[in-house]
Formats: structure tokens, C-alpha cells, sequence
């Protein structure tokens, strides 16, 4: 077998100066086939250029260390909701996911490296290791079933369905430590199970709530994994990037470099990096939004995912920020009459009214331009739009709280259990919230902004089937759609 | 493999290994108890029992599950500490007596926050503490559910500055005045052919001054800060029945409870509350004796969710509160220290009388 590792990574750096189409070239491996090496489809700067990050992301010894060090940090945090403090600042698992690490993936790793965090997760940590029978190579004597995932349940209604049923019962979820532990293991544990039944990661792909919303807003990030060159991709016929080689597994996300248009579901794991002999793989640079400039790829189950995390955006506001004591009472009182109302009102809403509102202002710009599309197409593609604005929703939502509560994770990381240690000093450190004036119009900004960048969506989807100014007539609704979801989150997030 | 079987090591000892450790390591020092307080829905104390012994230090390692809350222990001087959500704090404790002692919640964490109790049960040689004398209430054989109302009440708040305080003496002749009522207080002095020259208010204002000799500015002011900590949230700063607590003891079970009118005690259920009572209804108040008020608050309201604080206060704190509770009626003016009547001049002379509890 070949040794994995930062040694196998040097050697590819020294070898493989810039030679896209070219083999690799590897010691103690056959000959590859020359496959043309026509001009590359991406032109964008590859950061696999760099040695140190390229050394850094070939190898999987920096992987598996961050991801042991946050499967470290996950059961802390699990140990932490069962065993610690129920009172919710003061436990380092609620601190530590639902203010540290909501805070770095909603103001870091989510917009600006999209799935990133998905290739440091921790969750699939566990089942991976069964299903290949080793955490560095992938062999074929690990434990599981190995099927697919079946045809029909090939796309995010579960994870939709997975974020609602999370979403409705949030607000005991986001502050009671053991019910966060409880949800984290029931993660670790179908993640575990999904891993034995179905082959590669089915449960990040198709279950994981987080990674669905994860998913729609990578769209946005500035990084992305692309190939170099079709052409290259084509002509080989190993399609060891797909189905894995000795260097590594056949992509664990399912997916086809070769015919990779968007983030939305490359997890970033490097794995295409490792496996392709051709060094046709590369991590590209590009403008925010590139994603979404592609008409290709879009889909109702991805639609409606827009509509849930921003419908899920302006209830959070609503119920945590707001000033509606008896609308945080039914959303606490999980299981009464009230909240079996709420949680009806809330999926409603998500489902029903945000997209049926944005239906009327999609058949109202088409009654403008007299479009010929299919309505659900419309539909469909307009809803992109509301991509960019969601993602700075979250955001704006985010700072809300962040800058109030990160001074919760001092004590708690002293104490992550409640018990009175003072591991670092500072669990006596008092609650100080930062930025406090600041916050309003950071968040007042950022929604213009997501409000002006889902504008010139709008109407950048509307061009690609009319010329500009009746493209502009037919985004018009949409963009006055955008505006009022943007007042109204302006009302609870500010106001 | 040997980079396999390093990966895999570095799994389960960076992972597992620190999750094991933790468990491990959350443990309670032996040496202490650790006693957690949760709001009374919720639990209450935890332990709601602790055992000591007499002459050994007991370490309690206290934190708050919910709210703040605070740790006091009924009938001594130590002073409350406050539970913070999620703090610990560690208090140490001897006891030179053995007997059961009632610790409690001092900060108002909820609408049954004076259930949150629980008790130390201290045993070893020596005698317990000599407990308060049998108190008033019982020697007398007081009904505390019998209704007490006044049917003179002055038209205006009697005030102790008005009065020459001549009559001071004359009353306390008359017996202990902690057995008496002002009403009758009033008509012993009313009675007097001496005072046929003195209007009804003047003997009012008499009255308000022999209230006044029975008591001191010291024991007003521990009164005072009694009444705060404990009855306030009920019964309202100003004794008008209106705390913060006030409106959902109305709405409880009891109150519209039909168990009062088959017992022929109002508001008498065994179980839920009742509005609190108004401290400056002068119907109720002056028919009340100091040992009558005394009762009502060792006994408590027996069903009305008036607590029981007889563990809990000392004699002396007992007699300071119902000392303070009078000034919701008589002004003692300035010099006597605090007076609730000289700060609320609301006339209450109207208002139905209603059973205090």
C-alpha cells in the first residue's frame, strides 16, 4: 500500500510544477496515459499553487487532526450538555456550539469557505472509520451494507424536513444542554447508522440539517473545487476521483468533479485532490456569488430550502429578539396545545406563506415580460435570488446575539462543566456584551447588503431570458419581494 | 500501517480518551454536599434533606439550576448568600446544637418560591436550643380562620404626632397590649369618662401613639427590611396587597374555590391562593391583635399560599415584622423610624373586609 500521508504530498508538489493534463507521476506506480490538455474551463487563481497549502491539503494529517481535535471538542460539548450545568450560558456545550461555533460558521467559514466546515466535521468521523475500516486510506474490508442511497429520496426534502423539525423546537434546543446533547449524539448516531447501510456519506449529503443550509449558502463562498480541464476529466477512464484509488476514496459527497457546476454539495474533504493522477483538481478563487450565475443545477428541493432558512431567519428574530412573552412561551412549551400552534404556524409560514407570497411576485413579473417559461421554472430560478439575502439574514441575526454572549465562553471554557474549576482563570469572568452600539448598524448594513445583492440576482436570473430592461421588469417584483422581507427583518433585528 | 495505526490512536486518545478523562473528573469533592436550587416547579432543593453532626463542619457547594436564587437557614443569623445560575459557591456551616433546622430561598424566584425549602437534620450529643416559648397565638388559643373585622374604623390614618400620649399609660394598664386589637384598645379608651371630651379621631390618634410606645426604631427598621425580603412580593410595598406575586395568587385555584363557602372560611380550601391581604384595610387590620398577626404568619394562610414562617424567623424577627405591619395603619411620624401610613395616605376605610392571611 502506499503510504499516506504529508511524505506522498511533497513528492506531488515537486513533481507536478503546473502540468495540468499531465500524470503525476507518482513513485512505484504505472505509467499513466497522456490525455489532452485543452484549455481549462476555470480560469480563476488555483491556491493549490501555493506549496504549503497545497502540502497542507493533499496530506491528510492536518485534516485528521482538526477533525480529531472538533470530534474532541463535540463529545466535551456532548459530555458537557449531560453531565454540566443546566443553567444554558454557563454550559460550555451550549456556549461552544450555539455561540462559538455558530458564530465562526455564520460570520467565517460559511461565507467566505462554504462547505469548509464540512471537511473538518467531526460527526461522520465514526461511521467513515467503520465503513472504510481505516481513518487515513479507504479499504474495502470496512464494516456496512454499502448501498445506495435510494433514487427517490435523492435530493434535500429530508434535510428540509430535518431543519423544520430542529427549526420548531429551537428555542428549547439552542438553550437546554441536555437537549443539545441529546440532538448532537442523535446526529453522531445516524450519522454512524447511515454509514453502515449506505454507502459514503449519505448522511451528510442527504440527512444532515446544517449541512443542507451549509450547502445552499456555499453557493455564495469565494472558494470552490473545480477541474482544471474537462477534456482531462473525459478522457479518463478511471474516473478515480469517483470511484477511489489506493490514494484515496472515490468521492464521499457523490458527486463527479468533472461535472461539478456549484458548491452546494462538495464538501470540501480533498479526497478528488488525493485521487486524481492527473492533478486536475484544483481550489479556486472567485468572485462571491459565482454559483449563482450558473443556470444549471436548480431545483425546487433547493428552492424551498431558501424559503425555510429565511422564513426560519425572521422566527428566530422574532421569538428570540422579539417582545412577545406569550410567543416565546408556546415556543418553549414543547408538547402543549400552544406550541403544537406555533410549531403549525412556523411550518406554515416557511412552507406555505413566504413561498406562495414569492409565487405571486414571480407571476407577476412573468404577467409583465409575457414570459413563455414554465411557472415552476420560474419559480425555481427566481428563488435563487433570495440566496444572497437569506445568508446575510442568518448573519444579521447572528450578530445579534454574538457580541452579546461570546463573553459566555471564558467561564465556560474554565468550567466546561459547571463544577467550579478554573482551568484558564477566567470562570469568574463576568458576562460583557461588545459592541453593543455597533451591532444595529452592522446588522442595518449587512442586510442592504444582502438586499442589494439579491436585487442584481434577481435581475441577473431574469436576463438569462430576457435582454436588460425586461429583465429588470420581470426581477421588479421579486426585488420588492426582497425589500419587504428585508423591512421586515430590519423590524425585528433592529427596530 | 503504521500511519494508520497512529491516525487510529490519535482518535482514540485525543477523542475518546478526553471524554473518558471527563468523566472521570466529574466528580463532587466527598467532603461537601452539593446542594443545587431549582425553582419549586421544577424540584426545589436538591438534597431537600442533608444530614449533619453537631460540632462538624458541613461544607454545602451550592449553585442555581435556573434563576438566582439564595441559601439562608431559618432562625439564624447567618446571613443569605445568593445562587447564582450556574456559579458555585461554598459555604461551610457548624451546628452547636442538634435539632431540625429549615434552610430556604431568600430571593423571589418564582410564585411558589416559599416552597423552596428543605431541612438539616443535625444530630449528636447536647440539647437543642431551647426552642421560642409556645407561641402567643396558641396560649391565647387564637382561631386564626376567624374572621376579625372592626366595626369602628377612624376616617382618617390614625397619627401618633396628634396625640398628647397621656392615655399611653392608661392603655397599657389595660393588660398586653399583643393581646389586644387597636379596636378594643380604642374602647377601653372610649369607655373612659375621662376622655368623654375626645372626638373619636383624637382617641384614634392615641391609639396610634400607644402602638408607637410599644415598639422602638430599631425594631421598626428590622421590620422593615424583614417585610421587604420576605412579604413585599405579596403583599406589596406599600402593605396594599398588590406585590408582584399579588396577581397570580388571585388567579389561583382557591380563589373561586366554592370549598370557603361549605367551611364558612372564605377563601379556605386546603390547597391553591388567594388574593394577598391588604395591610391598610382598616377593618381587617384594626380588629387584629399583634398576637392574632403573629399566628397568622408562624401558621401561615393554611391554603391561601400565605408560607409558614415559623422555621424560619426568630421570636424577636417575629413580633419586629408585626411591629412594621401597624405602621401600614398608624403614622408614627419621623422620629418613630419608618412609617408605611405616613407614606400611603390612600383611605381604606371602604374596602369590604377580607380574611388576612
Amino acid at each position: 500500500m502506499t503510504a499516506p500521508g504529508l511524505g506522498v504530498s511533497k513528492r506531488l508538489v515537486a513533481t507536478t510544477p503546473a502540468g495540468m493534463g499531465s500524470p503525476s507521476g507518482r513513485q512505484g506506480r504505472a505509467e499513466l496515459p497522456q490525455l489532452p490538455s485543452a484549455p481549462s474551463t476555470e480560469s480563476r487563481l488555483d491556491l493549490l499553487r501555493w506549496p504549503l497549502l497545497r502540502a497542507v491539503l493533499r496530506s491528510r494529517w492536518p485534516q485528521l487532526l482538526v477533525r480529531v481535535a472538533a470530534l474532541a471538542g463535540f463529545l466535551v460539548a456532548v459530555l458537557a450538555g449531560l453531565l454540566g450545568t443546566p443553567v444554558g450560558n454557563h454550559n460550555f456545550g451550549i456556549v461552544l456550539v450555539w455561540i462559538a461555533w455558530w458564530t465562526i460558521m455564520m460570520l467565517v467559514a460559511l461565507p467566505f469557505f462554504g462547505r469548509g466546515w464540512c471537511s473538518i466535521c467531526p460527526i461522520p468521523v465514526p461511521g467513515e472509520w467503520l465503513q472504510h475500516g481505516a481513518l487515513l486510506n479507504p479499504r474495502r474490508d470496512g464494516m456496512g451494507f454499502r448501498r445506495a442511497w435510494p433514487a427517490r429520496l435523492k435530493n434535500i426534502w429530508l434535510q428540509n424536513g430535518a431543519f423544520s423539525g430542529v427549526a420548531v423546537c429551537s428555542a428549547v434546543v439552542l438553550t437546554q444542554p441536555r437537549i443539545t446533547a441529546v440532538v448532537l449524539l442523535a446526529f453522531l448516531f445516524v450519522a454512524i447508522g447511515t454509514s453502515l447501510i449506505y454507502e459514503r456519506r449519505a448522511f451528510c449529503r442527504y440527512l444532515c440539517p446544517v449541512g443542507g443550509f451549509i450547502g445552499l449558502y456555499s453557493q455564495l463562498a469565494p472558494v470552490a473545487i473545480r477541474v482544471k480541464n474537462k477534456a482531462t476529466c473525459a478522457a479518463h477512464t478511471d474516473k478515480s476521483c469517483y470511484r477511489g484509488s489506493a490514494d484515496g476514496a472515490g468521492c464521499p459527497w457523490l458527486l463527479y468533479p468533472g461535472a461539478l457546476t456549484k458548491n452546494t454539495y462538495c464538501g470540501m474533504c480533498m479526497e478528488c485532490v488525493r485521487t486524481c493522477p492527473y492533478d486536475n483538481i484544483a481550489v479556486t478563487l472567485r468572485p462571491f456569488g459565482a454559483d449563482l450565475r450558473s443556470p444549471a443545477g436548480r431545483r425546487l428541493d433547493e428552492a424551498f430550502k431558501g424559503f425555510i432558512m429565511l422564513g426560519a431567519a425572521m422566527v428566530y428574530s422574532a421569538v428570540m429578539l422579539g417582545p412577545w412573552g406569550d410567543l416565546k412561551m408556546a415556543a418553549y412549551d414543547i408538547g402543549s396545545a400552544r406550541w403544537f400552534a406555533y410549531a403549525l404556524g412556523v411550518l406554515v409560514f416557511i412552507n406555505g406563506v413566504l413561498p406562495g407570497l414569492f409565487l405571486g411576485a414571480v407571476s407577476a413579473g412573468r404577467a409583465l415580460v409575457a414570459s413563455t417559461q414554465p411557472v415552476k421554472r420560474s419559480f425555481v430560478s427566481f428563488a435563487y435570488a433570495l440566496v444572497p439575502l437569506g445568508l446575510m439574514a442568518w448573519i444579521a441575526f447572528s450578530l445579534s446575539f454574538v457580541f452579546a454572549s461570546i463573553s459566555y465562553l471564558w467561564p465556560t471554557m474554565s468550567d466546561p462543566f459547571g463544577l467550579g474549576w478554573d482551568l484558564f482563570g477566567t470562570a469568574h469572568a463576568s458576562w460583557q456584551p461588545y459592541l453593543t452600539r455597533s451591532v444595529p448598524t452592522m446588522q442595518a448594513i449587512v442586510l442592504v447588503g444582502g438586499f442589494a445583492w439579491s436585487a442584481v440576482t434577481a435581475h441577473r436570473i431574469a436576463a438569462e431570458e430576457h435582454e436588460q430592461r425586461m429583465a429588470l421588469r420581470q426581477a421588479a417584483p421579486v426585488i420588492a419581494y426582497c425589500f419587504l422581507i428585508t423591512v421586515c427583518l430590519m423590524g425585528l433585528l433592529i427596530a | 500501517m503504521r500511519a494508520e495505526w497512529g491516525a487510529r490512536l490519535l482518535v482514540v486518545l485525543g477523542a475518546v480518551g478526553l471524554a473518558v478523562l471527563t468523566v472521570f473528573a466529574v466528580r463532587v469533592p466527598a467532603d461537601a454536599v452539593e446542594l443545587r436550587g431549582r425553582m419549586a416547579d421544577d424540584g426545589g432543593w436538591t438534597p431537600g434533606a442533608i444530614m449533619a453532626r453537631v460540632g462538624e463542619p458541613l461544607t454545602l457547594r451550592m449553585t442555581s439550576d435556573d434563576v438566582v436564587h439564595g441559601f439562608a437557614i431559618g432562625q439564624s443569623a447567618r446571613p443569605a448568600v445568593d445562587l447564582l445560575p450556574g456559579a458555585w459557591i461554598t459555604t461551610t456551616v457548624t451546628f452547636d446544637q442538634p435539632g431540625k433546622y429549615t434552610y430556604y430561598c431568600t430571593r423571589w424566584c418564582g410564585p411558589n418560591h416559599w416552597r423552596m425549602r428543605g431541612t438539616i437534620d443535625v444530630a449528636g450529643p447536647g440539647m437543642r436550643a431551647p426552642a421560642d416559648s409556645v407561641p402567643l397565638f396558641l396560649r391565647l388559643k387564637l382561631d386564626l380562620d376567624q374572621a376579625h373585622p372592626s366595626d369602628v374604623v377612624p376616617t382618617e390614618t390614625p397619627a401618633a404626632a396628634r396625640a398628647d400620649g397621656l392615655l399611653a399609660a392608661v392603655a397599657l394598664e389595660s393588660g398586653d397590649l399583643r393581646t389586644q386589637s387597636p379596636v378594643q384598645v380604642w374602647r377601653t379608651l372610649r369607655k373612659r369618662p375621662a376622655n368623654t371630651g375626645l372626638t373619636d379621631r383624637q382617641l384614634w390618634d392615641e391609639v396610634a401613639a400607644v402602638w408607637r410606645a410599644a415598639t422602638s426604631p430599631e425594631r421598626l427598621a428590622e421590620g422593615r427590611r424583614l417585610y421587604g425580603d420576605n412579604c413585599a412580593a405579596c403583599h406589596g410595598e406599600t402593605g396594599r396587597g398588590d406585590g408582584v406575586m399579588a396577581k397570580s395568587l388571585a388567579a389561583g385555584p382557591a380563589a373561586n374555590s366554592m370549598v370557603g363557602e361549605h367551611t364558612g372560611m372564605p377563601g379556605m380550601s386546603g390547597h391553591g391562593t388567594v388574593a394577598p391581604t391588604d395591610f391598610t384595610n382598616r377593618r381587617n387590620m384594626l380588629g387584629a391583635s399583634a398576637a392574632f398577626l403573629q399566628g397568622k404568619i408562624i401558621r401561615g394562610g393554611m391554603g391561601t399560599g400565605m408560607p409558614y414562617w415559623g422555621p424560619i424567623f426568630t421570636e424577636s424577627q417575629l413580633w419586629a415584622l408585626v411591629d412594621y405591619l401597624w405602621t401600614f395603619q398608624f403614622d408614627y411620624g419621623s422620629s418613630a423610624g419608618s412609617s408605611a401610613a405616613s407614606r400611603t395616605k390612600r383611605d381604606s376605610a371602604s374596602k369590604p373586609a377580607t380574611r388576612p392571611h
